[in-house]
Parts: structure tokens; C-alpha cells; sequence
């Protein structure tokens, strides 16, 4: 069983060795190094390569026995398999406690290959050593800045750990945080998880003051009770976000010949999140929103939602949409229409979605969203709309026109308009502990949008559709549900 | 881990040991008889009160449906004889011991499904589900990993889709889901207390006057 001080040697090393790297920049030990190097880990980077050519600046040794003791935690393996026991023990002579094996030719190559797994993770129980891998893509995380991996990205700095069984995930759900700017803490991928596996990294993140929530990915699972234990254990303290592979009769197949583990009745499983308290996600992109919206967004402590749109259309899918889930839609209180009809003017449509029907002013929809927001029978809010005049500002600045005709004026002001409105919303959010949530398209249509930008900079993940905010919300809710149920 | 001989070492209970069984554990079953000629299944008829439904029981009769050894809705004495003497005649060698199950006849326009299974990755489980003609069909069920508290078989019963079945219909009222929320916990202290029970299915579990009744059970046991 690994312990705490070895999963910090892993994620907040003093200073990592790539061992085996390559003068080749199309070679993974090129590329580990490439991008400990790019992307500002402070800690001593020491590399091992064959012929001790210098290396992006760094010159390497032969071997670890030629590095000094004591300067390194991590060791990021990038050799061929038959050299890595020799490797895990030079680093433990050097009081190397971690090590991430990249090397592929292990138990997902046959029996050969796990008899090698096998004799390795026996070495490092010896060495006292944890190895994470092998046949792992790489661990990020972002407090050391560090992006020990063999593919980009590198995310910006969050809440959220991630654990996959499946390195293409740990990068999937990296770009997410990269686009969206909701960042990652940790991230890692087990690989064939020799020695530890997913939940090992879920117990760890439960303890880590710096992740807020667990996002996991995983395909087999060989110990079903284990697992169950674990991800029970995790999930009463904090969020657990988890995509299973292979749900599938279909899916099934290609797990079996990806991870060689074995698949279970997909209803099982279902239940067994349920009952665990892990909130099971269908798809990435869902497991990312969900997971964001967990690290960002205070918890709602009811049902009821006021969804504000500044028109119609998005307001009335977005209650279709909350009709398909256990949140409610607010009936207006009375005391609260009274207060929207001082503000507006009185096309707006009276009930909600409070529908802003194109009556605001300058100031109104900050008013209205201080109104609704702090409301007693309201427990979070949707704003839809925001960006829309950003949008034709976008339209007029890069026109034959602009910056006459007071275009140049006018695309500003709607730029500040549509920041300032996201900024508060955030604020609000914070102020009344309630979420609330900005959707719309211009998310993915036009990033650099003002509204899009505001929301990212305020901390917010700025949803795509208000079908994907309202689902992320009743996620939030089901989690609340479950733990007030069991509340004692 | 699995065990792969697991169906080679277990054998499913006749329905009467099935229940005794599982009455142990408070789940709703019927005041039901098992008579040895025609003339005691009349005479229990008559004590247990018609409409009465008649079975051919034995340990080794499995698909009573499938093989027209179920007789539904007999009103009186008569009838019951004559089932039970058409039912014995339909015995065969094989079934080996028999006898004539009389039970009341319970009405109710719902069915569910309840059970306990054991999965190959997570072991036993226990399921409900909505019963009837297109049980299959629909797949709508909710399963947890046994041990359950009451929460979760709570929880169970709002995971299951068709919650309008679940509520006042037709005239019947809505399901009892804390003696739902009762026959769940039944099948799991079952498991619990007996590390021989290998699955358990209560189908139907008819819904009487928003009350389930579990008319007909199996438990296969470990040899």
C-alpha cells in the first residue's frame, strides 16, 4: 500500500530524473523532458541518457548513480522495460521514493510482460518505492507546476484531480480544462496500475488540500467490493465525477482487450455509484462539467431554479430542460414579481423563465440578477443571453465602418456590458452561496467573446448549451440529496 | 473473485421451502397449503377463503407457468377438486414427490420484480423492478450491492423510471414504499444471514391494494 509521503515524492517531488532521455524530439524521453522543461516546474530536473549528450540544456549522466543524493523524488522512466529494475534501484539509492513508468512491455503485452510487472512491483515494495504505471502517459499537477507526461496539455491551476485508467482521458479532460479555464490540481494516469490503481489516487485526493473534487475514468475493475469501499469512502468527503468504459455489451469487448480486466452488468454498476454516492457521468464531456462545475460552484442547498434570459427561446428550453430533471422550476413568489415589475418595464414575461423581453437598461440586469439571486426560495439561478451585443460589437469592429459612426464607443460599452454582467453573476454567487450559472453557444462559437472571457476570468465554467448547465446543476443536486438523506 | 462452478453447486428450493425461507425475513407472502389429494386441497380452500389459486408443487418443478400447472380463480370447492385431480394427473415421473399448493387469489393491475443476485465483479446484489408482461421489455430496474440500509432501498424505488406505475393508478392507490422499502431490506438481511442464498426471485410481487405480495417465490442455495 503506498502512503502519503510517496504520493507527494509523486506530486510535489523536490526534483525529478527522466531517466532514458532521447536526443530524438519524436521519442518519449525527449518529450517528458520538453515538457517538465516548458512549463515552469521550479524543482531541480536531472536526465539520464546513454551517451550524457546535453539535452535541452540539460546535461544529462550516463546513469542515476552518477546524480548526487537526495535532490530528487520522482523519477520519470522512459527506458526500455528490462532496464527499469535496474533504474527503480539506482533511484532508490539516491532516495528517489516515486517513480512514473512510461515504458510500455508489461502485462498489456502478455504473460512475459506481467511476470516482469510482477518481479517489478515486488523490487519496489523492497525499495520502499511507489511506482505509478507502467505504460502510463504521465502525472501533472499544477501547485509544482509540473508536467511530467508524454503529450500536451499542460491545464491551468484548479480543484479538480484526475485519476484514469486511460491516459487519452487524462489529456481529454486536460483540454477541457484548458479551453474552459476551470483548472486541474492533479492529474494522472495509472496505466497498467501495477501497483496502485484509480482509487489509490481517489483516497489520496480526498486528503489533498488541493483538490475540491475526483474525476476518474476507468474501464475494468478487478476487485468489485474493493472498489466499492474506496469510491464509498471518497465520496462521503468529497465529490467523486467517474466514467466507466465499456458500459457496453459492445464497449465491453474493447475494454477486455485494452485494459484485460473483466466488465460487469452496466445496471450493477449504476447502482453500485448510487449507492457509493459517485455521480456517474455518461459521456467526458459530461464528467468535465459536472466535475467543473463541482470546483467551482458553492452547493445548492434546494431545488429551485429562476432561470433569467434576456430572450424567450433560450428561456423555454431551458425550462424543458429542468423539467427533465429533479430540479423545479420556481413558481414566482409574488413579493418577488413586485420587485422585478419596479425594475422592468412591463414587457417582461411576468413569470419565470423571467424573461428580460429586451426591456433592460444600462444597470438592469445586475439589479435583476441581485433581486433573484438573493431571494429565499430561490437556491440558483441560470443566466442565458449574456454576450449577445459583444457579438455585434464583434461584428461592427471588424466592419468597413468601424471606428466611425461612434462604433468604436458603442462596441466598447457592449464589451464592458456583457463582462461586468458575467463578473457579477460570479460575484453574486459567492455573496448568497448559491450557484449560478452562465450558458450560452458563443462558449465554443466565439470564444474570445466578452461574456465568454468574463465568465472564465470570474472562475466559472461559461456552459455551451443551458441544457449542459442545467445538468451539471441537477448533478450538484443529486449529490446534496444524497448526503442530506443520510445526514445523521 | 467468480467461482465458475457456481452453477454446478447450487439447487433451487421447491416453492414452499423457498417461502419458509424467506418469511424468516418478514417478506409478504400469502397463507398457502400444500395438500396431498384432492379432497384436502378443497378442505384448505375452504379455511384459506375463494378465490384460491391451485399449483402442482414439487422440489424438482421449476416452470409451472410453461407446463399449465397453474389454475387461477377457482370460486369454490368443486372447482378446487377438480384442479387438483387434473394437476396431479399432469405430473410426471420426473417431478418425483408431489403435491397440490392452494393459495389465495390475489388481484392487483401492477406487478413488480424483486430479487437477489450474485455478480461477478461486485457479489450479491439485491433488484427491484417493474413486473408484468413487458418486464423484459421495459428493463426497468434498480440494483445495490447487498448489504442495503433503508435509504438506499428508498433510493431504489425513486431510481426506477416508470415512477407513475409507482403512484395512484386506476383506480388502485399508490404503492406502500416503506413496505416496499421492507421487502428489499427482507432480501438483504436474507443474504446476510444466510451465506447459502445465491439468488432470490420474488416475481411477481403483486401490488394489492397498494401493498406488494410476493405470489410466487425461488431461492437457489448453495450445495
Amino acid at each position: 500500500m503506498a502512503t502519503t509521503e510517496q504520493f507527494r515524492a509523486l506530486f510535489d517531488p523536490r526534483g525529478i530524473v527522466v531517466a532514458g532521455v532521447s536526443t530524438h524530439p519524436g521519442k518519449f524521453g525527449f518529450v517528458a523532458l520538453h515538457n517538465i522543461l516548458t512549463n515552469g516546474y521550479a524543482g531541480g530536473i536531472f536526465a539520464t541518457n546513454r551517451d550524457a549528450s546535453p539535452i535541452l540544456g540539460v546535461d544529462s549522466v550516463p546513469s542515476i548513480d552518477d546524480l548526487p543524493e537526495g535532490v530528487a523524488d520522482l523519477v520519470f522512466v522512459c527506458t526500455p522495460a528490462a532496464t527499469n529494475a535496474d533504474v527503480l534501484r539506482s533511484a532508490a539509492a539516491k532516495g528517489i521514493t516515486a517513480a512514473f513508468l512510461a515504458s510500455a512491455g508489461f502485462s498489456e503485452s502478455g504473460d512475459d510482460g506481467r511476470l516482469a510487472q510482477d518481479a517489478l512491483v515486488a523490487l519496489a515494495e523492497q525499495l520502499g518505492m511507489l511506482i505509478v504505471g507502467p505504460n502510463g502517459q504521465g502525472v501533472v499537477s499544477t501547485p509544482s507546476s509540473m508536467c511530467a507526461q508524454i503529450v500536451a496539455p499542460y491545464p491551468p491551476r484548479g480543484r479538480i484531480g484526475v485519476a484514469s485508467q486511460s491516459g487519452n482521458f487524462v489529456s481529454s479532460f486536460m483540454n477541457y480544462a484548458c479551453a474552459s479555464g476551470v483548472g486541474i490540481s492533479r492529474a494522472v494516469s495509472a496505466g497498467n496500475a501495477a501497483m496502485v490503481g484509480v482509487t489509490d489516487f481517489l483516497r489520496y485526493f480526498a486528503d489533498d488540500p488541493e483538490t475540491d473534487v475526483a474525476l476518474a475514468y476507468v474501464e475494468g475493475i478487478n476487485d468489485g467490493r474493493a472498489f466499492f469501499r474506496d469510491v464509498s469512502e471518497v465520496a462521503e468527503r468529497m465529490p467523486v465525477v467517474l466514467v466507466k468504459g465499456g458500459a457496453t455489451a459492445g464497449g465491453q469487448r474493447a475494454a477486455a482487450s485494452h485494459t484485460g480486466s473483466l466488465a460487469s452488468d452496466n445496471r450493477v454498476f449504476d447502482g453500485m455509484c448510487r449507492q457509493a454516492g459517485v455521480l456517474r457521468a455518461r459521456t467526458i464531456e459530461e464528467a468535465f462539467d459536472v466535475a467543473a462545475t463541482f470546483a467551482t460552484q458553492p452547493m445548492p442547498t434546494g431545488r429551485r431554479v429562476a432561470v433569467v434570459t434576456t430572450a424567450g427561446g433560450w428561456g423555454v428550453v431551458t425550462a424543458d430542460a429542468i423539467s427533465g430533471t429533479d430540479l423545479e422550476l420556481l413558481s414566482m413568489p409574488d413579493d418577488l414579481i413586485r420587485e422585478l415589475d419596479a425594475e422592468l418595464s412591463p414587457r417582461w414575461s411576468g413569470s419565470n423563465p423571467i424573461d428580460l423581453a429586451g426591456s433592460e437598461t444600462k444597470d438592469t440586469i445586475p439589479a435583476v440578477l441581485e433581486i433573484v439571486t438573493r431571494h429565499a426560495d430561490i437556491d440558483a439561478v441560470v443566466l442565458l443571453g449574456m454576450g449577445i451585443q459583444s457579438n455585434q460589437a464583434r461584428m461592427e469592429t471588424e466592419g468597413s465602418f468601424y471606428p466611425e459612426w461612434g462604433l468604436e464607443r458603442i462596441a466598447g460599452f457592449h464589451n464592458r456590458q456583457d463582462e461586468r454582467y458575467v463578473t457579477v453573476a460570479a460575484q453574486l454567487g459567492s455573496t448568497y452561496g448559491k450557484p449560478v450559472l452562465v450558458a450560452t453557444e458563443l462558449a465554443v462559437t466565439s470564444p474570445d467573446n466578452a461574456a465568454v472571457r468574463g465568465t472564465m476570468q470570474s472562475g466559472k465554467l461559461c456552459y455551451p448549451s443551458s441544457n449542459r448547465a442545467i445538468n451539471a446543476l441537477s448533478r450538484l443536486w443529486e449529490r446534496a440529496q444524497w448526503q442530506q438523506r443520510r445526514a445523521h | 473473485m467468480p467461482d465458475p462452478d457456481l452453477t454446478l453447486s447450487s439447487r433451487t428450493l421447491s416453492e414452499a421451502e423457498s417461502k419458509a425461507l424467506l418469511a424468516r425475513f418478514g417478506l409478504p407472502l400469502l397463507d398457502e397449503r400444500l395438500a396431498a389429494d384432492p379432497n384436502e386441497a378443497a378442505a384448505m380452500a375452504t379455511e384459506i377463503g375463494y378465490p384460491v389459486v391451485a399449483k402442482l408443487h414439487g422440489v424438482n418443478i421449476a416452470h409451472k407457468t410453461e407446463r399449465g400447472l397453474v389454475r387461477l380463480g377457482l370460486s369454490d370447492a368443486t372447482a378446487v377438486r377438480q384442479a387438483a385431480k387434473e394437476l396431479f394427473a399432469a405430473a410426471r415421473e420426473s417431478d418425483g414427490f408431489v403435491e397440490v399448493l392452494v393459495a389465495p387469489m390475489v388481484r392487483g393491475n401492477r406487478e413488480l420484480i424483486a430479487g437477489v443476485a450474485n455478480d461477478p465483479q461486485f457479489g450479491m446484489t439485491v433488484m427491484v423492478g417493474i413486473g408484468g408482461i413487458f418486464a423484459e421489455a421495459l428493463g426497468d430496474v434498480a440494483i445495490r450491492l447487498v448489504p442495503i440500509t433503508r435509504v438506499d432501498a428508498e433510493e431504489m424505488i425513486g431510481d426506477l423510471q416508470t415512477q407513475a406505475l409507482l403512484g395512484a393508478y386506476r383506480g388502485e392507490p399508490a404503492v406502500d414504499r416503506e413496505r416496499l422499502v421492507d421487502v428489499l431490506m427482507g432480501l438483504s438481511a436474507a443474504v446476510l444471514a444466510s451465506l447459502d442464498v445465491m439468488s432470490v426471485d420474488l416475481n411477481p410481487l403483486i401490488v394489492v391494494d397498494g401493498i406488494p405480495i410476493a405470489v410466487d417465490a425461488l431461492v437457489e442455495v448453495r450445495n
